[in-house]
This record gives C-alpha cells, sequence and structure tokens, in this order.
C-alpha cells in the first residue's frame, strides 16, 4: 500500500483552500528517514471510509506543521524540513481496521532536553482528530543526538549499587500498608520491621503526600528513625522512598530538601506530578546525591488499551531521557497488566544501551541510548516468595521487586514476612549462579531453603496456591515465526 | 547480630564447595574476583583491605579458594568478602559480592543520636568493636 508519493509541489500546493494532508507533502514514500530524525510508529484506526494513508498524512501533519487549510505563510518558511514525513504505512496483522503509520519528524522540531515540547507536538493535538476513531502512540526511535540533550537517570542502576553496596541480586522492597490511615508514628513501624526483616526498601505508596491522619513531616522523621535503626540493627545501608509528591514544585523542593537533611538515600515522585516537574526533580536528583523513585501513578488511563493511547514502552523512553532512577515496568506474574514479551520489552528499554528493534516483545525500532545511565525496573503488585524462580526468570537480577502483601500479610509478622522473602531470593541466587535449572528446580530450591528458614516455610505455605492468570488487553502484535534451518 | 551485607548473609554460612561454585560462576562470566577484608564492618565503609590484586588472569577457582584460605590464615578474625568486578563498557563495577568469613562473636553497632532543632536526629551509626584500633577488634591477635 506505499505507493507513490502524491505531493503536490510549486504554486499549485499553495492555492487557498482545503487539500488532504496526502497532497501536501505528510506523505512522502520514497522519504528516508535520517539517522538524526525522531521517528513515531501510530496505531492509526480511521473512521470508516476514511483513506489510511490519508489518516496517517494527517497524524504527520497536525503533529507537525499542518492546520485544516493551506496558509501561504508555508511560503515564509522551510516548510518541507519541518514538515513531518509519514514514510510508511502497513496493515497492523490480525486487525483489519488498524495501520502501523512510521512517521519521521526532524530533529529541529523539538526544543533539546524539554519532555514536556516533545510531547507537546507528539501527541499535542493529533488525538482528537475527528477522522480518526482511535490512535496509539506504539514506539518511537529517539536519535542520539536528541538522546544525548538529556541529563537520563539521576543515578543509573551500576551508582545506585555502589551506592547501596548491593551487588549480584534483585533488591527487596515494600509498599507500607495499608496506604491510607496510618499515623506517622505506626506507618514507621512498618518500614522498620520490614527493613530489619531483611528488605533493602521500603515505600511510600503513590497517595501518601501530606493528608489529616499523617504530616509528611512526621512521616519523614519516623520513616528515617526506622530506617537508621534497621541499617544498625544488620549493617546494611537501607533506605525508605519518601514521596515528596505535592502540589507545587515549591512544596517538593521541600519535602525534597527536607528528606535530603535527615540523610535519606531516596526521593519518590508519582507520573501524575508531570513531565516538566519529573525533569526538575531529575535535576534536583542529581545535584544531590539522590535516587529518584517514580511510580507510573495513572498510566493506564493511557497505556492499557490496544487501540487508543501511548504505549508503557514510549512512556519508559521519556522517563529514561526524563531522568528517573526506578520505574515500575510490570512483574509478569503479579496482580497488575503485563504479558511476558511486552514487559520484556520494557525492561530492555530500561536496562540496554542498545535495543535492538524486536517486534515479537513490542519494540519497533533499534535505539542507541548512547550510555544515558540505566533505569531499574521495579516489579510491584501481587507478587509472593513463592513465585522467586518466576520472577527472576522474567525479570532478571537489575530489579527491584517489591513484596507489599507478601511481606506485610506473612502470618508471623511483617519481619518474618521480610526474611522469608530475602531467603528465598538468596536460595535462587545461590543456586541460579551454581548452574542449576532454576526455573524448573525452582519450588525444591524454595522448600530446601525453607528447611532452615521457618517463616520463608509458613510464606510458601499461606500463598501457595496463589497466581493471577487472566487475560492480558496489551500483548505483541507479531509473533516469532520458525525459520528452517538452513 | 550478623552483619548482613553481601549476597548471601542470609543463608548459613556457606561452604567451600559452595564458595568455589560461586567463583566459577564469576570467572564464566570474565569477571576478576578479588578478596578483600575489615574489622570495620560499618555499612558506608566502601574500601575494606584488599588481599593482593583482583585475580584477573585467574581462570580456575580452586586458585581463588587457596588464596581465600591464605586469607583468612592471617584475618581469619574479620571480614572477609570476595567480589567481582566486570569491565565491560557500561558497567566498570561489582557484579556480586559476598562474605566468606567472618568473626565468631559479631557486637554489632550502636545508633547514636544528636537531637537537634524541631524533632530533627542526626543519626550515627559506629560498630561497638572498632573502639578498639584496627587489628585488636574481635578478640584478634
Amino acid at each position: 500500500m506505499n505507493e507513490q508519493s502524491m505531493t503536490v509541489r510549486g504554486k499549485e500546493r499553495y492555492k487557498s483552500g482545503v487539500m488532504q494532508y496526502k497532497k501536501m507533502g505528510y506523505w512522502e514514500p520514497d522519504y528516508t528517514p535520517k539517522d538524526t530524525d525522531i521517528i513515531a510508529l501510530f496505531r492509526v484506526t480511521p473512521q470508516e471510509g476514511v483513506d489510511p494513508i490519508e489518516a496517517s498524512a494527517a497524524v504527520a501533519g497536525e503533529s507537525s506543521t499542518a492546520t485544516w487549510t493551506v496558509v501561504w505563510t508555508d511560503r515564509l518558511t522551510a516548510a518541507e524540513k519541518y514538515r513531518a514525513k509519514c514514510f510508511r504505512v502497513d496493515p497492523v496483522p490480525n486487525s483489519p481496521d488498524s495501520y502501523f503509520a512510521y512517521i519521521a519528524y526532524d530533529l529541529d522540531l523539538f526544543e533539546p532536553g524539554s519532555i514536556a515540547n516533545l510531547t507537546a507536538s507528539i501527541i499535542g493535538n493529533v488525538f482528537g482528530f475527528k477522522p480518526l476513531k482511535a490512535l496509539r502512540l506504539e514506539d518511537m526511535r529517539l536519535p542520539v543526538a536528541y538522546v544525548k540533550t538529556f541529563q537520563g537517570p539521576a543515578t543509573g542502576i551500576v551508582v545506585e549499587r555502589e551506592r547501596l553496596d548491593k551487588f549480584g541480586r534483585p533488591l527487596l522492597g515494600a509498599t507500607v500498608k495499608p496506604k491510607l490511615g496510618l499515623s506517622g508514628r505506626n506507618y514507621g513501624r512498618v518500614v522498620y520491621e520490614a527493613l530489619k526483616g531483611g528488605l533493602d526498601f521500603c515505600k511510600d505508596d503513590e497517595n501518601i503526600n501530606s493528608q489529616p491522619f499523617m504530616h509528611w513531616r512526621d512521616r519523614f522523621l519516623y520513616c528515617m528513625e526506622a530506617v537508621n535503626r534497621a541499617q544498625a540493627a544488620t549493617g546494611e545501608v537501607k533506605g525508605t522512598y519518601l514521596n515528596v509528591t505535592a502540589a507545587t514544585m515549591e512544596d517538593m523542593y521541600e519535602r525534597a530538601e527536607f528528606a535530603r537533611e535527615l540523610g535519606s538515600v531516596i526521593i519518590m515522585i508519582d507520573l501524575v506530578i508531570g513531565y516538566t516537574a519529573i525533569q526538575s526533580m531529575a535535576k534536583w536528583a542529581r545535584r544531590n546525591d539522590m535516587i529518584l523513585h517514580l511510580h507510573r501513578a495513572g498510566h493506564s488511563t493511557y497505556t492499557r488499551q490496544r487501540l487508543h493511547g501511548v504505549s508503557f514502552r514510549v512512556i519508559a523512553k521519556w522517563m529514561r531521557l526524563a531522568g528517573v532512577d526506578h520505574i515500575h515496568a510490570g512483574t509478569v506474574v503479579g496482580k497488575l497488566e503485563g504479558d511476558p514479551a511486552t514487559t520484556r520489552g520494557y525492561y530492555d528499554i530500561c536496562r540496554q544501551d542498545f535495543n535492538p528493534m524486536t517486534l515479537e516483545h513490542g519494540v519497533f525500532f533499534d535505539q542507541n541510548w548512547a550510555s544515558l545511565n540505566q533505569m531499574m525496573p521495579v516489579a510491584s503488585g501481587g507478587i509472593h516468595a513463592g513465585q522467586m524462580h518466576q520472577l527472576l526468570d522474567h525479570l532478571g537480577e537489575d530489579v527491584v521487586l517489591q513484596f507489599g502483601g507478601g511481606t506485610i500479610g506473612h502470618p508471623k509478622g511483617i519481619q518474618a514476612g521480610a526474611t522469608a522473602n530475602r531467603v528465598a531470593l538468596e536460595a535462587m541466587i545461590l543456586a541460579r549462579n551454581e548452574g542449576r535449572d532454576y526455573v524448573h528446580e525452582g519450588p525444591e530450591i524454595l522448600a530446601k531453603a525453607a528447611q532452615t528458614c521457618t517463616p520463608l516455610r509458613d510464606a510458601l505455605e499461606v500463598w501457595k496456591d496463589i497466581t493471577f492468570n487472566y487475560e492480558s488487553t496489551d500483548s505483541p502484535d507479531f509473533v516469532p515465526t520458525a525459520t528452517p534451518a538452513m | 547480630m550478623r552483619v548482613t551485607q553481601g549476597c548471601f548473609s542470609f543463608l548459613p554460612d556457606l561452604t567451600d564447595e559452595q564458595i568455589t561454585a560461586q567463583v566459577q560462576y564469576c570467572l564464566n562470566n570474565g569477571w576478576a574476583v578479588n578478596l578483600e577484608f575489615t574489622d570495620d564492618p560499618h555499612p558506608r565503609n566502601t574500601y575494606w583491605e584488599m588481599w593482593g590484586l583482583p585475580m584477573f588472569d585467574l581462570r580456575d577457582a580452586a586458585g581463588v579458594l587457596m588464596e581465600l584460605n591464605e586469607c583468612r590464615k592471617v584475618y581469619g578474625d574479620r571480614y572477609i568478602r570476595m567480589s567481582a568486578f566486570d569491565s565491560s563498557h557500561g558497567w566498570e563495577s561489582v557484579r556480586l559480592s559476598f562474605i566468606v568469613n567472618r568473626p565468631k562473636d559479631e557486637p554489632g553497632f550502636q545508633l547514636e543520636r544528636h537531637e537537634a532543632g524541631g524533632r530533627n536526629i542526626r543519626y550515627t551509626t559506629k560498630s561497638y568493636a572498632v573502639d578498639r584500633p584496627e587489628g585488636g577488634r574481635y578478640g584478634g591477635k
């Protein structure tokens, strides 16, 4: 369907009136994207009767220079350079009404180092465009020239590990529960028990800010008492993600500075604070030797449905540019959305220096990160010690495994819950490194470790039948096909 | 108390056989194994004393075990950790680190609190063992 260019050129192009987008220069099937172009891949679902090429050209137009009618003022500019160019439209496999549209944008269309500016173009007007039934931003190729204008993760995986002195295993965390209602004093108790029991981190939940039952200063003070007590009790560096999310930047800076003053190694923000606030906090974190945890609160409103919105892989790319250190990226086996192949794609985007195009993981482009720091993915939501072998297999070593209920819900208490998780993890790493087939022998490895660890035995017993097997709403469009050996 | 730094501190102390398997894993990955010891296990004491240089060219886990046993003969009353260093681009740091020897008695840490303005507290973590000079801690020689 990638037929010839229909672009009208010369005087005719600028005759007053309305012209199809595909004739205005937004459909250029012969265009070869430059190494410095930003490429966006959209899943376009046109309204019935709308030509998919015209719909895709309209996406290119509306996300770059076009408006609904021809304007003569285009002729005052290097208009051809600034027009985004749709250069390829493919039918989506097994989805007759949708098309993948590849659109190239010249680098000069974007302010360096600004996610707000990037997104104002790419997902600005165009998602409400009437001729489209639905539109989804699936992936982006970010040129090195553009990547290099961003700070990237404030700390990065390697330096985070160095600061924490923790190597060779996933980090362990837990979100304090109940999410709402605990007083500062009770809240700190949960943090202390979990850290002393063996976790590396505790975490505020996304909606813990400064409420009548617990104001933020109280939370910070009690949490840091808990962190320091646990450090002294174990000889290990410990942390708790103090959520500094607040109504204004001034409030957030005040909270972040207090966290720093108290000696916290890490703070946390929510995705809902917005891209500019996230970039500001990332710069603050870099200046203040602080690890920056991002909770992706709100993302499912636009990432989950396959036909409309923004894929989480794109959000992950933007967040790596924006500069957060931790990002929730799915568990595969837990209670929240995420099929294994798609999740693998997200994890690769967080952690690799170069992402090769891997369609079966939903990764549509080669992406060179040009030594930008790596982001630590966080797996949180409905996971427990009995799944340790699966978690390690799906998610690898550079990840924070966050067991909230799986720590605090332990029948013998929070410390016991934390110890169960830590022992399960260390036993699994030991076995993996010894060369054992830990994925299949996982249950035996855990049972063996439980012989010398009562808390693990209890945990395995309580949660032995807990799994979350539901159909995923967002899985890759391409499945690997076996190629015959030559 | 038990200092739980390192990758395997929540498991029973590793046997030499288990240590050998971990070393082999590191060597198979092309990482250089390194031995370090200390009698100040403060969580932020980054620089433990090095037992020689990282064993960059060693390909046999048995050789590392020999070095460990030599180190134990001299510093068996202290913490000894084994770490594996990965020099590949993008990492260039430690990949695995675990304790392979610890003092018989671990007195743990004192947490000092200095009350400051408001309700702020400045915390200082201090190993009980460091009251004595280096070498004389943990009832050492």
